[in-house]
């Protein structure tokens, strides 16, 4: 990895040559530039006027903010595979929600080179009561693609589920390793440049998980780049040619797999057994 | 904050391959970029809506049937409570037939408004995931709820032309005037729809306010009464309900389709497009602005 460059001068009006240059450019697929993202949030589960209106009688605020994400700065060139590390609340998701276009970020940039098609946590799901291909056809959409787009793939994207019936069945029927199925089967079907993978094959059984990886081995020498955020520190070392520790929203490393996931490791004081490197 | 201007990056196709995500200028994205990408989307808000009166079972026989049934049963108590409980026939000239059809006219087009204002209110808060994991312009959600709202209208319009010719009333070539403010009730609820949105996401009890407000709102609309029973009131009780938005576009609406009174003054054409363009700009510029908390509050 490259070191970034300076950060645009807060409040600077932008230089449209240069942007457009940037744009232009082919050896980088994404570059985060100085990022912080901070959210505000209610503690209540649903806030509503009621509570707010009974809050004001008694001066209190129920409203906290979050930095999420503290001046991360790196880029991803051409060709790499990102693993991203880091313990639970570290920011792991919300940096690739950034870099998905999700969260913009409060300070700082973030450009991507190319189309992403996102596979977050928790999946997709638009709607419980459509069907599976239903779901796919409104994936494919929301993902960008055209209304001829989504319909020339759906089957093939039904197909690679391996649903069978259940395809045409509620997803309020499926099970979670089902959702899964479909939610991988949509972002892995969009010819994307730029994948973004997020904790998503936690609920496969052994056989999808193997016909994952194998999709993923094949994508990773199309796409531009890939980016996988993993609890399984061996998946880290495996899939990815490059990765990056984050700890309370700070970028702590980024390097070589090996060194991250060994100095994460040796952060969190936990011995390399096979059930630390897959499950931590 | 440091902003860069995304416009100015040149558009490969349809998609834009380069994207910069930087902090929103005033809690406002580009707002050109903004549009072209709500245009480009616009598949996935038609496809959204559809999925939903799919999943709803609106485009089945019964489904169809249902929603003619549910306004013209409602038009049916109201009519009892004002024709028959109430011992007076709106307007004073108006026969019974022509009365309820004004009722079913009125009130079907005025129930388009409200299943805009609830559903498109709960609209953002139902789709959880989509928020979190899809980048798109957020703005086609509440969009696709008005769209449905609008198919769900749609079979009233044959049920309204049968009582149209019970009532004896004439059909007219300025009839089609009528589409002006049927297009400024579109355009307000798509306003509409966008504030009760967002307000949905930051006070999670609006939708249950608001069954109230529309009621009271449409009380206030020519809807059960003429627009023309309010000549005999006070002026405090005239600029009360012509500063209803609903008044004019309701109004005008009505008038032109059941030709009673084909000279509206051109004031009341300026002023329903200006409560429309007026709600659509603030409506939408409310919910843009505010969009980059939605992943963050609708967990």
């Amino acid at each position: 990895m490259t070191t970034p460059p300076t950060p645009p001068t807060p409040g600077s009006a932008p230089d449209p040559r240069r942007t457009r240059a940037e744009a232009e450019r082919t050896d980088l697929a994404a570059r985060v530039r100085d990022v912080s993202i901070t959210y505000r949030t209610t503690f209540e589960k649903k806030p509503t006027l009621k509570q707010a209106l009974v809050r004001f009688g008694r001066g209190q605020r129920a409203v906290s903010e979050i930095q999420a994400l503290k001046n991360v700065s790196f880029e991803v060139p051409v060709g790499t595979s990102l693993g991203i590390v880091g313990a639970n609340g570290a920011g792991k998701s919300t940096l690739m929600r950034a870099l998905a276009g999700i969260l913009p970020p409060t300070s700082g940039t973030v450009e991507t080179w190319g189309r992403a098609s996102t596979l977050l946590a928790l999946g997709v799901g638009f709607n419980n009561s459509l069907s599976g291909r239903e779901n796919v056809i409104l994936g494919g959409l929301a993902a960008g693609l055209s209304k001829e787009e989504v319909e020339e793939r759906a089957d093939e994207i039904a197909e690679w589920t391996e649903l069978g019936e259940f395809i045409d069945m509620p997803m309020r029927t499926y099970s979670s390793g089902m959702f899964s199925r479909v939610a991988f089967s949509v972002a892995v079907h969009m010819e994307p440049d730029l994948l973004m993978i997020d904790e998503a094959l936690s609920a496969g059984d052994a056989h999808f998980r193997e016909k994952a990886n194998a999709k993923m081995e094949e994508l990773r020498g199309r796409a531009r780049a890939m980016f996988l955020v993993s609890h399984g520190l061996g998946s880290i070392k495996e899939m990815c040619s490059e990765a990056i520790w984050l700890d309370h929203g700070r970028l702590m490393m980024q390097g070589s797999p090996d060194e991250v996931v060994d100095e994460y490791m040796k952060f969190l004081k936990v011995k390399k057994t096979a059930t630390t490197t897959e499950d931590i | 904050m440091a902003v860069v201007d995304a416009s100015e990056v040149p558009d490969r196709e349809f998609e834009p391959v380069y994207h910069l995500y930087g902090p929103h200028r005033a809690g406002l994205p580009n707002l050109a970029v903004y549009a072209k990408e709500l245009w480009n989307r616009r598949a996935f808000a038609t496809e959204m809506s559809k999925a939903s009166m799919r999943s709803a079972n609106t485009l089945t026989f019964f489904g169809q049937a249902w929603l003619v049934l549910n306004p013209l049963l409602l038009a049916g108590v109201y009519f009892l409570l004002i024709t028959i409980l109430g011992h007076s026939v709106g307007g004073g000239t108006a026969t019974p037939m022509q009365h309820f059809a004004h009722l079913t006219l009125a009130l079907f087009v005025f129930t388009f408004f409200s299943t805009s204002c609830n559903t498109g209110a709960s609209s953002v808060t139902t789709s959880g995931k989509l928020l979190l994991n899809t980048a798109f312009p957020r703005l086609l959600i509440p969009l696709g709820a008005v769209r449905t709202a609008f198919f769900r209208w749609l079979p009233t319009v044959p049920v309204y032309i049968v009582f149209h010719f019970l009532a004896g009333l004439p059909i007219r070539p300025h009839a089609l005037i009528a589409l002006f403010f049927l297009g400024c009730i579109v355009l307000f609820s798509m306003g509409m729809a966008s504030i009760f949105a967002t307000l949905q996401v930051y006070f999670r009890d609006t939708s249950s306010f608001l069954p109230y407000i529309l009621r009271l709102w449409m009380y206030m609309s020519p809807v059960l009464w003429f627009a023309d029973q309010i000549n005999g009131q006070s002026a405090p009780i005239q600029a009360i309900a012509q500063s209803n938005p609903m008044f004019g576009m309701v109004r005008g609406y009505v008038d032109f389709i059941q030709d009673k009174n084909p000279h509206v003054h051109p004031v009341v054409f300026a002023i329903s497009a200006a409560w429309a363009i007026g709600a659509a700009v603030v409506g939408f510029l409310y919910f843009v602005s505010r969009e980059r908390d939605f992943a963050v509050r609708v967990l």
